[in-house]
């Protein structure tokens, strides 16, 4: 029997090294020293790539967030960071596969994307709106009775729009478009009166038109503001514990009201591009109160 | 894997709200088959009349068609389409190009077209084979036999032409059911594109697009068969086959 105190110290001293308690995504990045990080490239501020092709961005900063607190946690200060170029489309593939271990983006968390994936608290709300020429004098949802609005195939904001053309019997002309850079293009030909998507999107694509000057985004929205969160493997609760941990404590310091502004009130990288859009009462909330809930009703 | 499979995801409701997933891809099926057919139809007429021209004495008809086929066969259908779509419009003048623009089915009719002529030019490269392919003396026969140009290829040159190259033509139909789905870039809401939107809205992209796949490989097995339907009945005994 007196194996049993030498035994039980052998457990105590061996824990805090032990990996056989780890699971899920905590347990491969301390197997392999690594962790992956999915990154967009052209989904300005989250993510997207700089002058030097490096991914930078709002999402970006809050994913090393995430890492620092995962290097904390397995005492691993030389955690190696992949980053994984992904698309929306292959996204769910490469995480469920162990491609990538979180996706930095402007993914919008809702219920049914629950099912497959989970995501931690939320850092970004959008509302969809619509932009249009200046010239258009185009500023609530009922002047776009009869004409055409584009908006980006497969999201979320064509459905609303879909819907709202519906109940309203607007008699919109609905022209979907491959991506969000066609959908613009589409407005700036004149092919579309109207392009109806995330206000944050469309505001960084005017910052970048030939004359932003031309655009102006309308005041009324589709829906209510939705929210963004930084996407994980569905059921590792070890791994998200500690990723809502890390940027719930982000968004409450000073810094996390630092870097939102850096990237959304400071000109920003590659071209100086200031997108002039401060926190709205809905984003204040969030960050006072983080929370990875995907009804947009509980932001408002 | 940490992925939750869900093949149920199919009967539940689409945030569309016009009916199921399952529905979703359904009209993305019938846009693809209606854009194949029509698009066979261009590329089929059109690419018969171009590959005759390719086959013409003289040296204008061989110079346009072969012009025609050199345009269309060199560029990626993709640039094809995306010329149609966003350049042709504004090179026209202003009160046209507005029209164009503002088609309803503007993405419909771009694909149609574009992939008909794109495919066109194949279909016209087989066709000439197909009346070269034959013996030189049936021109002859049939000019002995005092019939017109037109006489000699609607009634000698064409129907054996066109039996020796309905194994080929069969793998252009096949490429231009598949070659639709390159429309999903224009905004045409077609089975890939639908599948698409189903990945993204409920993140089930594994059964989204093994749904699509086998779509795919259904209607063109169909086409196959019938193709070959076709190839028995039509064959001339004592050609082709043994």
């Amino acid at each position: 029997m007196r194996f049993i105190p030498l035994a039980l110290a052998a457990m105590l001293l061996g824990a805090p090294a032990m990996a056989a308690e780890l699971t899920g995504t905590l347990q491969k990045v301390k197997e392999t020293g690594s962790i992956a990080m999915g990154v967009r490239d052209s989904s300005v501020p989250f993510s997207y790539l700089d002058e030097q092709q490096k991914p930078v961005g709002y999402a970006i900063d809050i994913c090393y967030k995430i890492i620092d607190a995962v290097k904390k946690e397995l005492n691993l200060p030389n955690l190696k960071v992949q980053l994984v170029p992904v698309l929306s489309s292959n996204r769910i593939p490469l995480m469920a596969n162990g491609t990538i271990d979180l996706e930095c983006g402007s993914t919008t968390n809702n219920v049914d994307r629950e099912k497959q994936v989970s995501f931690t608290n939320t850092h970004y709300l959008t509302a969809s709106k619509f932009v249009a020429k200046k010239s258009e004098h185009l500023n609530t949802i009922a002047e776009l009775a009869g004409k055409t609005v584009v908006s980006t195939a497969g999201t979320t904001n064509i459905v609303q729009l879909n819907q709202v053309n519906a109940a309203r019997k607007l008699g919109i002309n609905v022209v979907p478009a491959k991506d969000h850079a066609e959908a613009f293009l589409m407005v700036e030909t004149g092919r579309a009166s109207a392009f109806v998507m995330d206000d944050i999107i469309l505001a960084s694509l005017i910052a970048s038109a030939k004359d932003p000057s031309a655009y102006v985004i309308s005041d009324d929205a589709f829906s209510a503001a939705e929210p963004y969160g930084i996407m994980v493997r569905k059921d590792d609760v070890p791994f998200k514990a500690l990723a809502d941990k890390a940027t719930r404590e982000f968004y409450l310091s000073p810094e996390g009201k630092a870097t939102y502004a850096k990237w959304f009130q400071s000109p920003i990288p590659p071209k100086g591009l200031n997108l002039n859009t401060p926190m709205s009462a809905g984003m204040k909330h969030a960050f006072e109160h983080p929370s990875d809930n995907p009804d947009p009703a509980s932001y408002n | 894997m940490g992925y939750h499979w869900n093949w149920g995801i199919f009967w539940e409701q689409s945030p569309e709200g016009t009916g199921t997933y399952f529905d979703m891809l359904v009209q993305g099926l019938e846009t693809t088959l209606v854009t194949a057919a029509l698009a066979w139809l261009i590329a089929f007429v059109v690419g018969s009349v171009v590959g005759v021209l390719r086959t013409l004495p003289g040296r204008v008809a061989p110079a346009i068609a072969t012009c025609w086929i050199e345009l269309f066969r060199n560029m990626p259908l993709l640039v094809q389409l995306f010329l149609w779509y966003f350049v042709v419009p504004d090179l026209l003048p202003g009160p046209w190009g507005v029209w164009l623009k503002q088609l309803p089915n503007a993405p419909f009719i771009t694909a149609v077209l574009g992939i008909g002529f794109f495919m066109s030019a194949r279909v016209a490269v087989q066709v000439a084979s197909g009346v070269e392919a034959l013996p030189r003396g049936q021109r002859a026969a049939a000019t002995a036999l005092g019939l017109t140009g037109p006489q000699t290829y609607r009634y000698v040159l064409l129907p054996m032409a066109y039996r020796i190259i309905l194994p080929p033509l069969t793998s252009e139909l096949l490429n231009t059911i598949k070659n639709t789905s390159v429309a999903l870039t224009i905004g045409l809401a077609e089975l890939t594109a639908r599948a698409r939107a189903v990945q993204e809205f409920s993140f089930q992209v594994f059964e989204a697009f093994t749904a699509a796949t086998l779509a795919y490989l259904v209607v063109n097995l169909i086409a196959t068969l019938a193709a070959r339907w076709l190839e028995d009945r039509v064959r001339v005994p004592g050609f082709g086959k043994p």
